[in-house]
């Protein structure tokens, strides 16, 4: 069992929880993940790490309220304690000084992009970071993302906060600019690392994603992760999470997202009407 | 000298027609009238040619003659001082080409179900637990041995490394201790309380079980030897999923064997939405393949509730690896084989769901270096199979995780490690390999085996 430390509700639906892990804080790198089991129903789903404490011992997850596990995950407070913690999986990212690196953070991506930032910042980039969010209530994490860019461009959709529209608008217009972009990193929905990618695409500018298909145990046992990048099946658990945004064939991506939609929503509706039921 | 009875007692089962429709049990298991009718049928033979058979060496004629004699603590005794797991061996064993195979009565007749007679005596003892005397430990040696995974390799070397008095801890990558015996093989053939009760019998042998810990993520195996453990054990299996790589093979509704046996047994998917992972359940499923897996694949379909499902091979019957009993099930259930058919493709509708399998008829050629006649496509042959789920089982190859994290080892091209094969000893210092890990997918008996052995050379080592 690994014990809640602290619990943060970071905007209402997205939240925070500190995980006592302390052989996985030992080893976690930018760019992982862990697959996580609340309990003996649970299913394993995968949480891109945000952070890690090695002194306390302890790893930071962030995770959007989207269907029944994170439901039920969000249920839980500080001192309460999850089945299963199992990582730091996947490839870490590739850190090296590039030169300048554009950091793009859609919604909770915003989360896993951090831990990236910083350790582009100590290898010696400079870094751009474009926050973008649906809304000013949703953004989180802004002092953070400020903390190692050079530059933090901040997007809402409905413009209630920093730029209104999208964060492709931004990336573009700094790839217009003149100055030298060496490398974009995008993490966020998938329909928005797809944007980012396309965008990027005519530049010639290397553009990293980090893919979050289906997974199940997130060992590279079941297959269920694949992705085409390249024309070439991979999966995602073991061979990234991150790859090359203009090689990823996306529709494939957003398709095999949606196979258990159906189970997802009977799955829910379930759980919720069980929820009123005990309130 | 008593007549020969040539005949085994049956094995109770349930019905092909309710059991294609559960999850429980197929083969009920002897009762003790039945198991005592079936080992007074052993002519205690002096040969002992059955014990020759078994990879574990277990002393078949002497259990049995303790069974035959009412004496169940010593039937259990025997067996258990040679095989930690026999609940698991009674059920899933190839009895049929190993320890049967040799029986001194298969001259004549059936030989002597020692599979079912193993089963009974094991599950006498869960039945009775707490009335048997524990096993011998022998003083502890002070030695700490590490052993990576805890399917049928790990989970035998483990208990008898611990038997001989080492210190040993299993790093298993999962929530739940068994590898395939938990993931791979259902609940229909494999009850998961059965595999559980056999990981508790390791763990009391002072075993520690380190669940979560995929080895090569959290710690590397030289990280392992650099901080106490004087041996390490891989018993990681072959768990990567093989596919066709043909086109469409990443269409929804398309699993490979491992991950939908493991969304139904592991993460019990039969009973969701009460547990939270789902499966697909499909109307008409091809599952591609020709050996116990493929044959486990269509038996859970079925189960899920699909309307008709095929097993696909493109060989014949004759060259299928699955045992025969587990196609005679399949079979009796309702499965369909769809024999010298060979994918060709999937086909997709708009929403990237399969919806059909392109297929080539094949016939028998010469035969290939398995020593199975090769199949060949017939020309112009293809034909459309309409199907709304497949599964995918071709086999599996190592992780390459372990491989690809520890400097030292040598593997194949097959991505299987390289050790010597009586004794399980990598080309690496103080590292041993046995089951599918160095073999490539093979039976869980040969796993054990392998394991018995590595744990026999790693305790030389320990005392040398």
């Amino acid at each position: 069992m690994y014990k809640i430390l602290l619990r943060q509700d970071l905007v209402p639906n997205i939240h925070l929880f500190k995980v006592a892990a302390p052989a996985v804080a030992e080893k976690a790198q930018p760019g992982q993940f862990v697959v996580i089991r609340i309990d003996e129903r649970g299913e394993r789903i995968p949480l891109t790490i945000a952070d890690w404490d090695r002194d306390e011992g302890s790893v930071t997850i962030v995770f959007m309220e989207v269907g029944t596990t994170t439901a039920r995950l969000a249920l839980l407070e500080a001192g309460d304690s999850i089945a299963d913690f199992v990582g730091p999986l996947g490839v870490p990212t590739h850190i090296k000084k590039f030169g300048t690196v554009v950091c793009v953070a859609g919604g909770v991506g915003v989360a896993p992009i951090s831990p990236i930032g910083r350790a582009l910042k100590n290898a010696g980039n400079k870094i751009i970071s474009i926050l973008g969010a649906r809304s000013k209530g949703l953004i989180f994490w802004e002092d953070r993302l400020r903390s190692f860019s050079d530059q933090l461009i901040v997007t809402t959709d409905d413009g209630t906060y920093g730029r209104k529209g999208v964060v492709t608008v931004p990336l573009k217009e700094l790839l217009e600019s003149g100055e030298k972009i060496d490398r974009v990193i995008a993490i966020g929905p998938s329909i928005m690392m797809k944007f980012c990618s396309k965008t990027t695409e005519p530049f010639g500018v290397k553009t990293i994603v980090s893919l979050n298909p289906i997974m199940v145990d997130g060992t590279g046992m079941c297959g269920c992760c694949r992705v085409s990048v390249g024309g070439v099946t991979k999966f995602a658990c073991m061979d990234g999470p991150d790859f090359d945004g203009h090689q990823v064939d996306w529709e494939l991506l957003f398709a095999r997202q949606r196979i258990y939609l159906d189970e997802e929503r009977r799955s829910l509706e379930l759980w919720q009407c069980q929820c009123d039921a005990h309130s | 000298m008593a007549k020969l009875n040539l005949n085994r007692v049956p094995m109770p089962r349930q019905n092909p027609r309710v059991r294609g429709r559960n999850f429980n049990e197929v083969a009920l298991g002897y009762s003790l009238q039945q198991a005592q009718e079936e080992a007074s049928r052993c002519i205690q033979c002096p040969k002992r040619s059955c014990a020759d058979g078994c990879p574990v060496e277990v002393e078949i004629p002497d259990f049995i003659k303790a069974l035959r004699d009412g004496d169940m603590p010593e039937a259990v005794r025997i067996l258990k001082s040679k095989n930690s797991l026999p609940g698991i061996c009674g059920r899933v064993c190839p009895q049929e080409i190993q320890c049967e195979s040799t029986c001194s009565l298969a001259k004549k007749g059936a030989p002597i179900a020692i599979g079912r007679l193993e089963r009974f005596v094991a599950d006498w003892e869960r039945a009775n637990k707490g009335s048997l005397d524990p096993p011998l430990v022998s003083e502890p040696s002070g030695k700490q041995v590490a052993v990576v995974g805890s399917g049928p390799a790990g989970l035998t070397a483990a208990a008898d490394l611990a038997k001989l008095g080492h210190s040993v801890t299993i790093f298993e990558a999962l929530h739940v201790a068994g590898g395939v015996l938990m993931y791979g093989i259902p609940e229909f053939r494999l009850p998961k309380e059965i595999v559980q009760a056999e990981v508790d019998y390791v763990a009391s042998l002072g075993v520690k079980i380190e669940l979560d810990s995929v080895v090569g993520k959290l710690v590397t195996i030289d990280e392992l030897l650099n901080n106490g453990y004087r041996a390490v054990f891989l018993g990681t299996g072959a768990g990567l999923p093989m596919f066709l790589n043909v086109p469409g093979e990443n269409l929804n509704g398309i699993y490979s064997a491992n991950e939908f046996l493991t969304r139904v047994n592991l993460m019990k998917a039969y009973r969701f939405p009460e547990y939270d992972t789902p499966v697909k359940i499909g109307k008409r499923v091809a599952v591609v393949g020709g050996g116990n897996v493929a044959m486990d694949s269509a038996r859970c379909a079925l189960r899920l509730g699909a309307k008709e499902v095929y097993i696909v091979y493109r060989r014949s019957e004759a060259e299928m690896p699955a045992r025969r009993e587990e196609v005679e099930n399949a079979r009796e259930e309702g499965i369909q084989f769809k024999l010298l058919t060979n994918p060709k493709q999937f086909l997709g509708d708009e929403q990237n769901w399969v919806v059909g399998m392109e297929c080539y008829e094949m016939e028998l050629g010469e035969p290939d270096a398995s020593g199975r006649r090769r199949p060949v496509v017939k020309p112009g042959s293809e034909f459309v199979i309409n199907v709304d789920e497949v599964i995918v089982a071709l086999g599996t190859t190592p992780n390459p995780l372990i491989a690809a994290t520890t400097p030292g080892l040598e593997s194949t091209k097959r991505g299987t490690v390289v050790a010597d094969e009586a004794t399980g000893k990598t080309k690496k210092d103080k590292v041993w390999a046995g089951g599918d890990i160095v073999t490539g997918a093979a039976t869980v008996i040969s796993a054990m085996g392998a394991g018995k052995a590595a744990a026999a050379d790693i305790d030389r080592f320990l005392r040398g």
